[in-house]
């Protein structure tokens, strides 16, 4: 039995904060790398204050089915990205994840994986669902990667569902059932 | 030419009237088999009332992440169903479909068939969207059909997503991109 969900190897998860969150938001939306790895919606700049007010009325929003974290490092408690398990607690018990690291200086070095499985536990041993669900996008092949270790499956792909300067890409589908999860974590 | 985007010639599209349609619209939730067909929420009976408050909020994203119309028929301008583009993302010319034909009578009479080209052609011809996409589920073989037919390519598997009388099903998302509709409607009117 896991003694402690939230704390992983190199992340732990954290209650979100709207405070927090935009202050930390804010700085990472002036990133246009990471906004068109995060979301496909044209990056938007907003004051800290704004973007504060803009996580307050999510939290509001999404209180049903919805569970939003922020990611931070288990060596000096440095928030680093966000993470949220959204459209739970539906009659088919499955959800959807999204994650995203902000500080680019912790790409590529295990820090989102590490998250997402600590989310992957919370969905599947606290909501008990059967499936969780994610969306990325073929542009961003280091997530991909990432998932694919944490033990999503690929289940199809939204042909050319994106355009960034001038070229189009796919959103990359993939779902992982909890009997697969259960199995990675007994192996 | 006289471009016709609302008239076909069994039925025709038509804005939501909150007093005339309603009604049926309500009657229709009273019926699961068709619910489940269309949507994954669970069944709810709701009254003209919730009919009209849904529309109500529908509203507020019309003309802009979502256009919406009801279906009547062309031989006695009764409502038969409804067509849906929603979730618009104008930024990658991306926007998800639903519609449905509310009873059982009304259905593979062409009349669908007729809707989802209108549909289409409103879809790459007046919103110049790239793409097109649409959710359905592994018991719906009715559906599946219908896209394939209509030029939808199966995208997306989400195995087990739909939890339904004891078992999962996979959840199914098709797609149409606009060359591929265009490749098959070269000529000006294909609805008529």
């Amino acid at each position: 039995m896991n003694q402690n969900l939230y704390t992983g190897k190199l992340t732990r998860l954290d209650a979100a904060s709207p405070d927090a969150m935009g202050q930390a938001y804010a700085k990472w939306s002036r990133d246009t790398e990471f906004m068109q790895l995060w979301d496909t919606e044209a990056p938007m700049l907003r004051d800290v204050k704004k973007t504060q007010e803009w996580f307050t009325s999510q939290e509001e929003r999404h209180r049903h089915g919805s569970y939003n974290f922020m990611i931070r490092t288990l060596a000096d408690d440095h928030l680093i990205g966000m993470t949220s398990l959204f459209d739970a607690n539906t009659a088919h018990h499955n959800a959807w994840v999204a994650i995203g690291i902000g500080e680019r200086d912790y790409w590529g070095k295990g820090y989102g994986t590490d998250a997402m499985n600590l989310i992957l536990a919370f969905g599947f041993l606290e909501l008990n669902l059967h499936r969780v669900n994610l969306f990325t996008f073929s542009i961003n092949p280091r997530a991909i990667r990432s998932y694919e270790k944490v033990g999503f499956v690929h289940e199809g792909v939204i042909r050319q569902a994106m355009r960034r300067y001038g070229k189009r890409g796919d959103f990359v589908s993939m779902g992982i059932l909890r009997s697969e999860w259960e199995r990675i974590q007994n192996a | 030419m006289v471009l016709q985007l609302f008239e076909g010639k069994k039925i025709r599209f038509a804005a939501f009237d909150a007093d005339r349609d309603a009604e049926i619209f309500a009657k229709w939730t009273n019926d699961p088999t068709y619910l489940r067909l269309v949507d994954h929420e669970p069944a709810r009976p709701l009254s003209p009332y919730h009919i009209k408050k849904r529309f109500e909020e529908m509203e507020k994203e019309a003309g802009h992440a979502l256009y919406y119309f009801v279906i009547r028929t062309q031989a006695d301008d009764r409502v038969i169903g409804f067509a849906h583009i929603f979730w618009i993302e104008w930024n990658h010319g991306n926007a998800h479909f639903n519609m449905g034909i509310g009873s059982p009578d009304d259905r593979r009479q062409g009349m669908g068939s007729q809707a989802i080209e209108m549909i289409l052609r409103y879809a790459f011809e007046e919103l110049n969207l790239y793409r097109l996409t649409v959710f359905t589920f592994e018991y719906n073989t009715g559906a599946q059909k219908f896209l394939a037919k209509h030029g939808f390519q199966l995208e997306v598997r989400r195995r087990e997503a739909i939890y339904r009388d004891g078992r999962y099903w996979d959840a199914l998302t098709y797609g149409i991109l606009a060359d591929e509709w265009r490749a098959k409607n070269p000529a000006e009117d294909t609805a008529q």
